[in-house]
C-alpha cells in the first residue's frame, strides 16, 4: 500500500453519499476474508454505487452524512477505501469502530456535523486548521478536533508505525 | 455525584476514579479475534514488532465466520490462525466449537467487572455478564495483543429503563428490536448503554446476551445489563451503578404491553409491530448467530414446529451458537424436532448472517432471520430482503410461509 503522508491541504472533487452507510455497503462481508488488499478496491462501495470503483481517482475525497461506517468491525472497510485511492473521508459523524480503524490504518477522517455539500462539489480541506470548504458555495465547515493520541497515530502513518516507534501508548500532553 | 457501571469498571482497571470524557490507557482482561479479523491482526501484530501476546491465557482465536472453510483462500487464512495460536500457546476454537461471543461467555474468558476487547462489532454482548466489552478492528486488536492495553475515552452512558414484565410469547429479541427502533442505529454512538428495570431482571443469561448484543446496532461502545437477577455458574461481585450516577440521557418505557416486533429491510432500526407485516411471504428462515442461536432460541422454535412441517415453499437453516448448545438441543429433543419439521442443520458459526456461505439468498427472495443486521447485501446478495425477528417469529413464519404473530403458537 502506498505511503500516506498527511497532506496539509487537499483540493478536489468530492464523491458525496448519504447517511448510515454501513460497512457491508463499503465492502461486502464475502470479500473481506483476504490478506490481498488489492482485491478489496475492486468491490469498494459495490452495493451502494457500482460505478464508484471506476470513477474514484487517487487523492479523491469521500463525503457522507451521519453514522458513516456503521455495522461490522471489519478494518477491510477503511482499507478498501484507502486502497481505491480515497485520501480522506469527511462525514457528519462516524460509527466508532470505523473511525478508530481509519485512523489506525492512516486514513484521515473528519467530522464536520450537519452539512449541505452537494454531489460533485469541489472542496478544499485544510488539515491543520481542520476546515472543509465547499468551493462552489463558499461555505466553510469546522471539523471536530481529534484527541492528541489520534493525531499522533495519524501523523506516524497509522498505529502499526506508531507502536513500532513508541512500543506503547502515550497520553502525555493530552 | 455517583458513577455509572462503565466508569466503575474502568476506574477499577486504571486505579483511580474516572469520569466520562476522560482518555485513559487501561489494562484489559481478555482479547479475541475471529477469522474475519484475526489474519489482519496477526499481520499487524508482527509488523508492529509483536513477538509474544501479552498473556496467552487471555487471548483466544475463533474460527466461526467462514467455518468450515468454503474455499482455498479462506482455508489458508484459517491455517495462519492455527499456526499463530500454536506458536503463542493460546487457545484456538476450531470450526464448529461455536460463535466467538458464545464461547467467550461459556468458557468464562470474560467475567463480571472485566474489560474485554474483541475484534468483532458484537463484542458488547458481554455486557450481559456485567463486563465492559468493546469491539475494535484488527490493528487496534493487534496493539492490545502486544501491550495488554488499549486507549479509550470513558464513555457517557445512556440509561434505558424498562418497566413491566414481557407478556408470554414476547421475548428479549422483541424487546431489543423495540429499543433499537426507538433509540435508532446512531442513537448511542460512542456511548455506553445501561439496561435496567423490571423487564430485564427476570431474563436468563441467554436473553441478556441477546439484549447486550444489539447495543452494537445503536452504535454503542458497550451495553451493560443491570446484573440484578444475573445467574452464572461461578460466584461474582456484581457492579451496579450508583443511584446518583450521571447519565447523558434516560429512556423510560413500559413494555408490559409490547407485541412481537420485526425489523424490516434495510436497517435494524426500521422496527414495527409484527402485525404491520403479517402476510409478507418468505422464502427462507434462519435461526442462529451471536444474537439468537442459543438453546432457548432453538427450544422456542421447536415448541412451535413440534409435530409440524415447515411450509413447502420455505427452507429453514439452523446454526447453533456453539457445540454445547447443539449437544443440549440434541439431548432435549429440540434439534430432532426441527430437523423432522424440515430444517437444515449447519455448522455452528456466523456464515449465513455475514453472507460468507451456507445459505446465501437468491435474487428477489425474502428472508426472516433471528440475526441482528438486515443491511442491504448483508447475507451475501444485495437483491434479497431481510426481516429480523425473534426465533419464535422466524419459526412461525417458516411454518406458514409468511410473517405471522407467533403468539398463537405459544400462549
Amino acid at each position: 500500500m502506498s505511503e500516506v503522508q498527511m497532506p496539509s491541504s487537499l483540493k478536489g472533487k468530492a464523491h458525496v453519499y448519504g447517511d448510515h452507510i454501513d460497512t457491508d455497503r463499503i465492502i461486502p462481508g464475502k470479500y473481506t476474508k483476504t490478506l490481498d488488499l488489492s482485491t478489496l478496491a475492486n468491490h469498494v462501495l459495490e452495493d451502494l454505487d457500482p460505478s464508484f470503483k471506476d470513477k474514484v481517482q487517487q487523492g479523491d475525497i469521500l463525503i457522507a452524512g451521519t453514522n458513516f461506517g456503521c455495522g461490522s468491525s471489519r478494518e477491510q472497510a477503511p482499507l478498501a477505501l484507502k486502497q481505491s485511492g480515497v485520501a480522506l473521508v469527511i462525514a457528519e459523524d462516524f460509527a466508532r469502530i470505523f473511525f478508530r480503524n481509519a485512523i489506525n490504518i492512516g486514513l484521515p477522517v473528519l467530522e464536520i456535523g450537519k452539512h449541505s455539500i452537494p454531489k460533485n462539489a469541489d472542496v478544499e480541506v485544510d488539515m491543520r486548521a481542520g476546515t472543509v470548504t465547499d468551493i462552489t458555495s463558499g461555505k466553510t465547515y469546522a471539523a471536530t478536533k481529534l484527541p492528541k493520541i489520534m493525531m499522533d497515530i495519524l501523523n506516524e502513518g497509522g498505529l502499526v508505525k506508531y507502536l513500532k516507534k513508541h512500543g506503547n501508548y502515550s497520553l502525555e500532553n493530552e | 455525584m455517583g458513577y455509572t457501571i462503565a466508569e466503575k469498571i474502568i476506574a477499577k482497571h486504571v486505579g483511580h476514579p474516572v469520569r466520562s470524557g476522560e482518555l485513559v490507557v487501561t489494562s484489559v482482561d481478555g482479547v479475541m479475534a475471529t477469522d474475519t479479523t484475526a489474519p489482519l491482526a496477526i499481520k499487524a501484530f508482527k509488523e508492529m514488532g509483536g513477538q509474544k501476546v501479552f498473556d496467552p491465557e487471555k487471548f483466544a482465536l475463533i474460527i466461526d465466520h467462514a467455518a468450515p472453510s468454503p474455499n482455498e483462500r479462506i482455508a489458508n487464512l484459517h491455517k495462519l490462525m492455527r499456526d499463530f495460536a500454536r506458536e503463542q500457546n493460546s487457545r484456538l476454537f476450531e470450526i464448529g466449537e461455536g460463535i466467538c461471543h458464545q464461547v467467550m461467555v461459556e468458557e468464562a474468558y470474560v467475567k463480571p467487572g472485566d474489560i474485554f476487547i474483541g475484534a468483532d462489532s458484537h463484542t458488547p454482548t458481554y455486557g450481559a455478564v456485567n463486563a465492559f466489552a468493546c469491539g475494535v478492528g484488527s490493528t487496534d486488536l493487534a496493539a492490545t495483543m502486544m501491550t495488554g492495553k488499549i486507549w479509550l475515552k470513558v464513555p457517557q452512558t445512556i440509561r434505558v429503563i424498562c418497566h413491566g414484565k414481557l407478556q408470554e410469547g414476547v421475548t428479549a429479541k422483541d424487546l431489543i428490536l423495540f429499543l433499537v427502533g426507538k433509540i435508532t442505529v446512531s442513537g448511542a454512538t460512542y456511548k455506553a448503554i445501561e439496561f435496567t428495570g423490571e423487564a430485564f431482571e427476570g431474563l436468563s443469561l441467554s436473553s441478556r446476551m441477546t439484549i447486550a448484543n444489539m447495543s452494537s446496532e445503536m452504535g454503542a461502545k458497550a451495553g451493560i445489563v443491570n446484573p440484578t437477577g444475573l445467574e452464572l455458574d461461578y460466584p461474582f461481585e456484581p457492579i451496579m451503578a450508583d443511584a446518583d450516577a450521571e447519565y447523558i440521557k434516560t429512556y423510560e418505557f413500559d413494555v408490559s404491553g409490547l407485541e412481537p416486533q420485526v425489523s424490516a429491510p434495510e436497517s435494524p432500526d426500521n422496527v414495527h409491530n409484527i402485525s404491520g407485516y403479517e402476510g409478507t411471504k418468505i422464502d427462507y428462515a434462519f435461526i442462529g448467530t451471536c444474537c439468537n442461536g442459543r438453546l432457548e432460541d432453538i427450544d422456542i422454535a421447536a415448541k412451535i414446529l413440534k409435530g409440524r412441517k415447515i411450509h413447502p415453499n420455505v427452507r429453514m437453516v439452523i446454526a447453533p451458537a456453539s457445540k454445547s448448545v447443539l449437544l443440549d438441543a440434541m439431548k432435549n429433543g429440540s434439534m430432532e424436532t426441527l430437523i423432522n419439521a424440515g430444517a437444515s442443520l449447519i455448522t455452528s458459526g456466523c456464515g449465513p448472517c455475514v453472507g460468507t456461505h451456507q445459505g446465501v439468498p437468491a435474487d428477489g427472495e425474502v428472508v426472516i432471520s433471528a440475526a441482528n443486521r438486515n443491511f442491504r447485501g448483508r447475507m451475501g446478495n444485495p437483491n434479497s430482503n431481510i426481516y429480523l425477528g425473534a426465533p419464535s417469529s422466524v419459526a412461525a413464519a417458516a411454518l406458514e410461509g409468511k410473517i405471522v404473530n407467533p403468539k398463537k403458537y405459544l400462549v
